[in-house]
């Protein structure tokens, strides 16, 4: 509905739409500049914002309202942290994000693989990763409410974090979060989710 | 994703029945990794996300966001949607795997585990898959009525429905009138007496199901104080260091709960609570009693149990004694329990699932099953999302070996319309539940809700087709 994708995208909840449309950018329309569809022309994209209509009952935490609503497509150095996502093959995909960027919604932009059910409200444990050694502790304390839907995801470490609640910052330059690698011995650790 | 077909060359189309969270679960993986698949997703009502509308609690909107990432699957150009569809009745699955490529059955658990002892059909006695179906819309179980005119109500088992229960016969109604409650609901509960809630369990603290943020609501809940039994902490402080994280976050609070001594202020609140809700621990129902010559329940026998063992493989074993509580409300929250669709499918019926190997049914070439029905009745939609990307990956790696065979076309919907069609069956289609979600969320606005659900079927599917 046009309606919910725009109130989305209006507080930066942008850019699901990468999880079920094709890669434009590996389309001859595209390279050729042909294309004449909305979603191939980032510019468009700004007349989403223009939509700004009323909040469906959409219930996120605190960290989303600060996030970055603008898009991340300009680019000043002294704003730019570096990450890098690992995804569950392995693969190493580095990305630029911004001060201030939401971590799960900078994944979404970039394609990776990192659900978010509950879009960021701490209601979930679907945006789960594991953040590298060197930055974990530059990471603010998790919240209590953080804390509870960790427990509830699979294979649990030391360095878990929820990326919905990893908001950028200059020192965090660098930060490498893995995917959890949920395979089909799906419950390795021992964990056995509670009946109903 | 994990398995991504590039250049296919075939053009699969799956049909998935049921269309909660393990049935869009399993069409958002499927669309994602084969650029040709098409998907249809078959529902026997005319609205769409299952437990994700009928189960997930009222006053847990933000788990409901999901319904945004199933909306956009179903909108996808290969993907349709078909409400009011009843598989096994309205159309078997010999018809539909003729027409399709591959099935994945995901229509979940709609039945209950039966508590198992007399009296459970006394009125008043209501299994808890009902009781929140009953404020969470569900048609068939808008009859219930229940009466909440007592004073104290047991609940059998111990995990997260437990507390959702708990938590809904306690909460302030003003808390409630927010959300997306039934109407019916809300002025039951405005009526209800229900002011003491005992959730009741076999085993000990360090074995309840239910986990930690469930917890914490009743902790918290305003207007209510917790009442346990002292005793049924014993070794339980000692214990705590060698639990795994979950586990141990978990049983502190209960501890603390239980046993600590609350400061001031929290003194003060639970004087002023009206409220009582608490775990009794070690008790098993043997039966349910009625007041002689009286019809409806006026208690639980429960059978006191010792453990043996320890951890999550402690079982409870009888000790002789028994003691009677009574109540006027009951309900029994002990799990859900799946139910076999169709007679050509293999139904494993002691453990209640479809027998599968990775999501790929038994005996059965191109069928697959996802969510609840493949693993049984646990787990959080996060779980339900794993199981179903890892039942996709099995059906891509089936296709990607020549195992199923999708080299030949198959007529997909187009069969399956004209046999409804002749069957005088109308399918509810995407933007006709749209209708319907509109039209729920304008009367909703009215009172302040999210949305006013519509209440029967026959109701839904006027506003469908008007």
């Amino acid at each position: 509905m046009a309606a919910s994708a725009a109130a989305r995208t209006s507080i930066g909840l942008t850019l699901r739409f990468h999880r079920v449309i094709p890669d434009c950018s590996k389309c001859p329309l595209y390279r050729l500049k042909s294309c004449t569809s909305n979603r191939a022309n980032p510019q468009r994209r700004s007349s989403f914002n223009s939509f700004r209509t009323m909040n469906r009952h959409l219930q996120t935490s605190k960290c989303l309202s600060q996030a970055q609503e603008g898009s991340s497509n300009s680019e000043d150095p002294d704003d730019v942290v570096n990450v890098v996502f690992i995804d569950r093959s392995g693969k190493r995909i580095p990305v630029k994000g911004k001060t201030g960027d939401n971590v799960l919604f900078l994944a979404h932009k970039h394609g990776i693989e990192l659900e978010g059910a509950c879009e960021a409200s701490l209601a979930c444990s679907t945006c789960h990763v594991y953040v590298s050694a060197a930055h974990f502790d530059k990471l603010p304390e998790p919240e209590e409410r953080e804390d509870d839907m960790l427990d509830m995801a699979p294979m649990l470490q030391e360095n878990s974090r929820l990326a919905c609640q990893i908001v950028l910052t200059p020192d965090l330059d660098g930060i490498e979060l893995t995917l959890p690698k949920v395979t089909r011995n799906f419950y390795v650790d021992g964990h056995v989710p509670k009946p109903h | 994703p994990w398995l991504l077909i590039p250049f296919p060359r075939s053009h699969p189309k799956v049909c998935i029945v049921g269309s909660g969270p393990a049935g869009f679960y399993t069409a958002q993986h499927l669309l994602k990794a084969h650029q040709n698949v098409q998907v249809d997703v078959y529902e026997r009502l005319p609205v769409p996300f299952g437990l994700v509308r009928f189960g997930v609690a009222p006053d847990h909107p933000e788990v409901k966001n999901v319904i945004n990432t199933f909306t956009q699957t179903a909108k996808h150009p290969r993907c349709s949607f078909y409400g009011n569809v009843n598989v096994g009745e309205d159309v078997s699955v010999d018809e539909l795997q003729e027409a399709y490529h591959a099935i994945v059955l995901s229509y979940g658990a709609e039945g209950n585990r039966s508590v198992g002892v007399p009296g459970e059909d006394l009125p008043g006695v209501y299994s808890a898959k009902d009781f929140v179906g009953w404020y969470n819309g569900l048609p068939s179980c808008q009859e219930l009525r229940p009466d909440l005119s007592c004073e104290t109500a047991v609940i059998l088992g111990q995990g997260n429905v437990a507390l959702d229960v708990a938590r809904i016969l306690l909460s302030p109604l003003d808390a409630l009138k927010k959300t997306d409650i039934t109407q019916p609901a809300l002025e039951a509960l405005a009526q209800s007496r229900v002011c003491r809630v005992l959730i009741v369990g076999r085993r000990g603290p360090m074995q309840v199901a239910s986990t930690i943020k469930e917890l914490r609501e009743m902790v918290n809940l305003p207007g209510t104080r917790p009442e346990m039994v002292a005793a049924d902490f014993d070794g339980v402080a000692e214990a705590l260091k060698d639990l795994p994280r979950p586990r141990k976050r978990l049983t502190e609070l209960m501890l603390k709960t239980a046993l600590e001594m609350p400061t001031e202020k929290e003194q003060e609140r639970r004087k002023k609570a009206s409220r009582i809700w608490g775990f009794r621990f070690f008790r098993s129902p043997v039966e349910i009693l009625a007041e002689p010559g009286c019809n409806r329940v006026a208690g639980v026998r429960l059978a006191v149990n010792k453990l043996e063992g320890s951890g999550e493989k402690a079982q409870a074993v009888l000790t002789g004694e028994v003691e009677d509580v009574p109540c006027g409300l009951v309900i029994s929250s002990i799990g859900y329990r799946s139910l076999p669709i169709d007679p050509t499918v293999p139904f494993d019926s002691r453990r209640a699932i479809v027998p599968n190997s990775m999501g790929r049914v038994h005996n059965a070439a191109g069928l697959y099953c996802s969510g609840w029905l493949k693993t049984g009745p646990t787990g959080v939609i996060a779980t339900t999302m794993n199981s179903s990307f890892d039942t996709a990956r099995s059906l891509l790696e089936d296709v990607e070996s020549g195992k199923l065979d999708v080299s030949s076309a198959k007529p997909g919907s187009h069969m399956i319309s004209s046999l409804l069609e002749k069957r005088g069956v109308k399918p509810v289609t995407f933007s006709d539940w749209e209708k319907i979600d509109d039209l729920e969320t304008r009367r909703g606005e009215v009172s302040g809700k999210p949305r006013e659900k519509i209440l029967t079927v026959a109701a839904m599917l006027k506003v469908a087709r008007g």
